[in-house]
């Protein structure tokens, strides 16, 4: 069985960044498995501009962002198993996979790094009635059918849900040619950055819908229309407010779950707030040695955030093979304490914190709940507030970042931190 | 000229077919849609019952008792997997408790051997997730789940390699009687046949009066359900029914034959034979009625929900005999539930009914029972695995991710007899797509493998009937309208530029 220090599992920007911050760290035996033909990840579908706009200070595309990666892995010579699917992990770091090559192979590694990211919410998951023709795509498939394979998936479109693939590719259709004749929002607000809102939406003058959401679709064999009806306060549909938008086609950007099969294959600790698991500061799982980060620890917007995370995994998983003490020594030192989401939060990343690991500061990811004004991020101890971060606006589509210093939290000890948002007046 | 001619590829057509295809006879299977399996036989419970919910003295008490114990060596021959869980019918109140003693009886009555009333502590053991308000259950230990559909297709296959002729794409718009034979007219052709038997479902009816004056009607009742992810699965273990009332056999709750649960059915009379549309107040419905049975059923784990329509006759019973009105024509209509558990049985007696008419029916020499065998890659052991994974390459290929699905099965899945040439052919054959993602990830690529391999353009390929087309187009640039002869595909490409 070959051995390694550090398999990545996933060759989008999460894994890469990972693998290359690893290697510069000094890790030499690193390997990264794709299932894919090439490397890149759902990037090299995204062929619109807005990437690595915070950490290359460079208005990119997906495909010249993924590039950058792809080179930087070329020259630290990191290999790489392109169309090859893991099939198993365990708590032992042991990794099956296959391939056409070498068949079924099982090999074991020093530290495992999740990096499988998401997909998406599925027609079925969200519960749409109706009948079921075709015509009906996630967000993220129509993108791979028209930016990948060159097919356009129809000519007048309703969009259900406001996921940033979503507004994306509502642009993106409009730009094809094919008519959007709305995209829908069963809350009051959208769910991707404004930014996209902005620049997909407004700018083609194609029109949001807030408070409304499809009740049913239509037709046989090709879908033909949607009724749609306002929502409540709950988000629910108002009966007898549906009214029928005829189409023929039905494009969904209702949510990306993190893809924990594997984690899960391994006894990984998932936070149900996140659907992915549930990390230290150095992007540990529960089980020593697997490390995780990007959309497999929880749904980021920006790319550029999930490098820097992905970053901390490949340096916490070197400091692990390489016996560096912060994340080895972490399962045996001190007690953890863990980070809670409180009033107003979706969730808090990292779930836990070990020995701050040995940074002068440690960044917290967070998303709230609901809209929010005028408002602060409190980070309690005990009913002290240790730190207090103020904001003019927040919404769950956005996410935020509190920065907490060694010296303020280093002589906690015992019990939990919890991060809340808190309106302000005035 | 056939000899005999079956109208409907589902699982009664499909069956009835592979029993006849033993003989030395000329067997056409028309099939309306562009797939077997398409009507009910895809949209059903999957149980093969046990017996004792028929009235004594009918059709479907016989031919359910008969054909239950069929499916084992069924299932081996056509290469299917049936899984024997048993069903419980479980009595919440006292006043259920009634009903689960009148099952019992009707079971002795009607045949079914080793069913046993078990009691409260019992059941709660064996099924820990069910509602703490379960008194006694009816446990019928031979019931079990099956892929409806995965036998039809099997069966079709196996009628197939043994000489039937299927013609999908076959709606038949006329049966006339011209020389002693049945002339069937559909918009692609004509097809002669001495005998004809109507396996049409919902449809059955009308095939009926294209002959003879209506001596039955049929009343799709439309039922729906919920698919829960396989980690919810082990939820239960047996084949979970309430008791019956006299709207039906209500809400069961069962793992599937794959591992999934299924929630379902409710049972609403329509009018629309095509309507299979789901709708919010009916799941709803099935969600609370299923509350009855179990607290625990995880509904957030929903991957989809579907409906199906039951074939049900105005005469309450199986409809299995030659028309009078028109000889040689041979109904089978009205097999509403259990007719999947009846269907071999109904097949033999079909065939039957053809040699009373025929005379004895003289067998092939040559007739093959054995369909050859399903590749299920991920069920086999590695070493089996490997050297397939050697003999062609595309085994070791994953292209559903959820369901584990390799390319090689996609690929003799469209290749087989009667092969797949939809997406939802394909799905129904080796299952990517069924998992939690529903095809999220595997479908473009499915519809790439559907396009090379039928040589087709990827524009051409349809979802499941034939105007349910996926793709509008090429894209401005996309597609390969402009793309020059020999050009390989921009991975190639990009492979061969960087060496």
């Amino acid at each position: 069985m070959d051995s390694y220090d550090i398999v990545v599992i996933g060759g989008g920007p999460a894994g890469m960044a990972a693998a290359v911050a690893a290697r510069e760290e000094g890790v030499e035996k690193i390997l990264l498995i794709e299932r894919d033909r090439e490397l890149g990840g759902i990037l090299q579908q995204c062929i619109h501009n807005g990437f690595g706009l915070h950490h290359f200070k460079e208005d990119l595309t997906g495909p010249e962002f993924s590039e950058r990666y792809i080179r930087r892995m070329e020259e630290l010579e990191i290999p790489c198993k392109l169309d090859t699917t893991v099939l198993e992990i365990t708590a032992g770091r042991e990794i099956l996979y296959i391939n056409a090559r070498e068949g079924v192979t099982k090999i074991s590694a020093g530290a495992i790094i999740l990096a499988m990211g998401c997909r998406e919410r599925s027609r079925g998951a969200v519960n749409i009635p109706g009948s079921r023709p075709a015509g009906v795509f996630t967000a993220g498939t129509a993108q791979r059918l028209i930016n990948m394979e060159g097919y356009m998936v129809g000519r007048r479109i309703m969009m259900l849900g406001t996921g940033d693939i979503g507004l994306i590719m509502a642009r993106r259709l409009t730009l094809e040619g094919a008519k959007v004749i709305a995209v829908l929002a069963r809350k009051p607000y959208p769910g991707g950055l404004m930014r996209n809102v902005a620049q997909c939406l407004y700018d083609y003058d194609i029109p949001l819908m807030l408070r409304h959401t499809i009740v049913a679709i239509q037709g046989k064999d090709r879908v033909t229309g949607v009724l749609v009806a306002d929502t409540d306060e709950n988000s629910r549909p108002i009966p007898g407010s549906e009214r029928l938008y005829e189409c023929d086609t039905v494009i969904l950007s209702v949510g990306l779950i993190p893809e924990n099969e594997l984690s899960l294959s391994a006894g990984v600790q998932l936070d149900p707030h996140t659907g992915g698991p549930v990390v230290d500061e150095f992007r540990q799982t529960s089980v020593a040695g697997i490390f995780a980060c990007g959309n497999v620890v929880h749904v980021h917007d920006l790319v550029d955030f999930v490098v820097e995370e992905s970053e901390i995994a490949g340096r916490g998983a070197a400091g692990f093979v390489l016996g560096r003490g912060e994340a080895e020594g972490a399962e045996t030192s001190g007690t953890p304490i863990d980070l809670l989401p409180g009033e107003g939060l979706k969730y808090v990343v990292p779930q836990r914190m070990r020995g701050f690991n040995g940074e002068e500061r440690l960044d917290l990811f967070l998303r709230v709940s609901r809209v929010y004004g005028r408002s602060a991020i409190e980070v309690r101890h005990d009913g002290d507030t240790v730190k207090r971060l103020k904001r003019l606006r927040m919404n769950p589509g956005e996410m935020e970042r509190v920065r907490l210093n060694r010296s303020a939290i280093e002589k906690l000890t015992g019990s939990n931190l919890i991060v809340e948002a808190v309106e302000v007046d005035g | 000229m056939s000899e005999v001619a079956i109208i409907g590829a589902g699982i009664i057509g499909t069956l009835i077919a592979r029993e006849l295809s033993r003989f030395k006879l000329e067997v056409a299977l028309l099939e309306s849609s562009n797939d077997v399996a398409n009507g009910s036989t895809k949209a059903n419970s999957g149980i093969i019952h046990a017996g004792y919910d028929a009235e004594p003295g009918s059709a479907k008490a016989r031919f359910n008792v008969l054909g239950n114990p069929l499916f084992d060596r069924l299932c081996e021959q056509l290469d299917v997997r049936l899984n024997r869980i048993g069903s419980l019918v479980v009595a919440f109140s006292p006043s259920e408790r009634r009903t689960v003693e009148q099952l019992y009886n009707r079971g002795i009555h009607n045949g079914v051997g080793d069913l046993q009333i078990i009691e409260r502590e019992q059941l709660l053991s064996i099924e820990p997730n069910l509602d703490e308000s379960a008194q006694c259950a009816l446990l019928a230990p031979q019931a079990g789940i099956i892929d409806p559909w995965e036998i039809a297709v099997a069966a079709a296959e196996n009628a197939a390699d043994n000489g039937v002729e299927i013609r999908l794409n076959f709606p038949v718009q006329a049966i006339e009687r011209d020389n002693g034979c049945y002339r069937i007219t559909s918009p692609n052709g004509q097809i002669r046949a001495q005998q004809v038997i109507n396996c049409a479902g919902v449809f059955a009816d009308r095939i009926h009066q294209m002959v003879a004056p209506p001596t039955f009607t049929i009343t799709p009742r439309k039922g729906q359900y919920f698919v829960l992810d396989k980690t919810a699965g082990a939820l239960v273990n047996h084949v979970i029914f309430q008791c019956p009332t006299e709207l039906g056999k209500g809400v069961l709750v069962t793992r599937s034959v794959h591992g999934n649960l299924l929630v379902g059915p409710d049972s609403v009379e329509i009018e629309d034979r095509e309507d299979l549309a789901t709708t919010q107040d009916r799941l709803e419905f099935v969600r609370r009625s299923a509350g009855k049975v179990s607290k625990n059923i995880p509904f957030s784990q929903v991957i989809r929900s579907f409906s199906g329509l039951r074939a049900t006759p105005n005469t309450k019973d199986f409809i299995i005999e030659e028309c009078g009105e028109a000889p040689g024509f041979i109904d089978v209509a009205g097999i509403e539930s259990p007719g999947l558990t009846a269907a071999p049985a109904i097949a033999h007696y079909v065939r039957d009914l053809l040699s009373r008419t025929r005379g004895a029916l003289e067998e092939r020499g040559d007739f093959n029972p054995d369909r050859r065998p399903a590749i299920r890659f991920m069920d086999l052991p590695e070493q089996r695995k490997n050297e397939l994974i050697r003999k062609d390459p595309r085994f070791g290929r994953i292209i559903c991710r959820c369901e584990s699905v390799t390319e090689g099965e996609i690929v003799d899945a469209i290749h087989r007899n009667v092969g797949a040439t939809t997406l939802d052919g394909v799905k129904k054959r080796v299952r990517p797509g069924m998992g939690r993602c529903q095809g999220g990830f595997c479908g473009p690529q499915v519809l790439e493998i559907l396009a090379r391999e039928l040589k087709k353009n990827p524009t051409e390929i349809v979802k499941n009937e034939v105007d349910s087309y996926i793709l509008t187009g090429p894209t401005k640039c996309g597609g390969e309208k402009d793309r020059p002869e020999g050009i390989g595909s921009m991975v190639e490409q990009k492979a061969a530029y960087h060496g």
